[in-house]
């Protein structure tokens, strides 16, 4: 019987929980890293302790490296990727004229590899793609992020507000509803966080590897029982974009480091 | 590709007790997890590493299936003299890298 009237009671709690709250106003927004155990940000901070660095040299690698048909490597056009490189990710995802929509630095890559290597693209989480994506915003580790600022970005960034906003699953949950809401308390013992994307590609201690922005948005719908979108899906670039705005002016972490 | 991530100490003073960390690119795919389809994912860890100082074992670790991917290891030894730190790490599927890095010692 009080096991009932607890449940009843709770359904009443969430029933009359307001279906969003405000923003996190700009001087409560914390990235990720303050949320972790010292532990895990001695790892984050030592570029010998953290595995995530093994995909930015990798990058490197593959930077200078020839491939494709045209038989050129980023570096022939784009020089020293640790000087040209710096600030391009904290301004992703970015728009792009000939296809009329935004493409995260993922998509960037894949881009200019059909278009001006010649080369096949490279599927997302794919050890090379994650490589570069790697690199390239490693080169930017400590610079405010910008992405949205684009005038041509609004309607996007409007459309991943809604997305972000909009109940979706079996659990009938909203990203807001723990993001916006509930980033103060746990859930399952672990810190729900205010899901600012300053360190991606990131390296998850659960995923044992390096993994996309897309890994994280689609393992997070999956957490809430709603069928993910696809990789590459406009509505995760969407998401991503409206993330990255909502994030401005913190500064990029990459390769982070997260439980 | 990058195998290995090491970090010991450029210099030291002699007597000196110092940190040496090394991190290896390694799956360690533990071999009790299934694929989609039900077949089982075959064994495929680093099973031993190796610390030489100046030729001189100062270190060795047999690792096991529930070691994470990427293995970290961080131990200490006592700056004695000047040379050259040489890592080994070996596993399955005739895994076998090594690395080294030197130190000198005033």
């Amino acid at each position: 019987m009080n096991l009932l009237r607890a449940i009843a009671v709770a359904t009443l709690l969430f029933a009359a929980t307001p279906l969003l709250a405000a923003d996190i106003p700009p001087n409560e927004r914390r990235s990720g890293y303050s949320f972790m155990a010292e532990d895990t940000r001695t790892i984050q901070d030592d570029d010998t302790a953290n595995p995530g660095m093994l995909w930015v040299f990798d990058g490197e690698t593959l930077w200078n490296r020839k491939t494709g048909d045209a038989g050129k490597a980023c570096a022939d056009c784009h020089g020293d990727g640790r000087e040209t490189m710096k600030g391009v990710a904290a301004r992703y995802p970015a728009f792009d004229k000939s296809l009329g929509r935004p493409v995260d630095l993922e998509q960037r890559i894949n881009l200019e590899r059909t278009q001006r290597q010649g080369a096949p693209t490279l599927p997302y989480e794919s050890r090379d793609l994650l490589a570069l994506t790697a690199f390239i915003a490693n080169q930017s580790r400590g610079v405010a992020i910008s992405a949205g600022d684009d005038a041509q970005l609004k309607p996007f960034v409007e459309k991943g507000r809604e997305l972000f906003t909009l109940r979706e699953g079996q659990l009938n949950l909203a990203c807001a509803n723990c993001h916006d809401d509930n980033w103060d308390k746990h859930l399952a013992g672990s810190a729900i966080t205010q899901a600012h994307p300053t360190g991606y590609p990131e390296y998850r201690l659960e995923w044992q590897t390096l993994g996309s922005l897309q890994r994280r948005l689609r393992s997070c719908m999956a957490g809430i029982r709603a069928q993910a979108y696809g990789y590459g899906a406009p509505e995760l670039v969407e998401l991503e974009l409206y993330l990255m705005s909502r994030a401005k002016g913190m500064p990029i972490e990459t390769p982070a480091v997260r439980p | 590709m990058t195998a290995a991530l090491i970090n010991v100490p450029r210099k030291a003073r002699r007597g000196d007790i110092i940190e040496i960390k090394t991190l290896m690119s390694h799956v360690m795919e533990p071999g009790y997890r299934r694929t989609a389809a039900g077949d089982l994912l075959p064994r495929d860890i680093i099973t031993s590493f190796g610390c030489r100082y100046n030729g001189e074992e100062i270190f060795r670790a047999d690792f096991f299936p529930a070691i994470a991917a990427n293995p970290f290891l961080s131990f200490f030894t006592v700056a004695k003299e000047s040379g050259k730190f040489e890592f080994e790490w070996t596993g399955d599927n005739g895994f076998s890298e090594t690395a080294s890095s030197s130190i000198t010692v005033e």
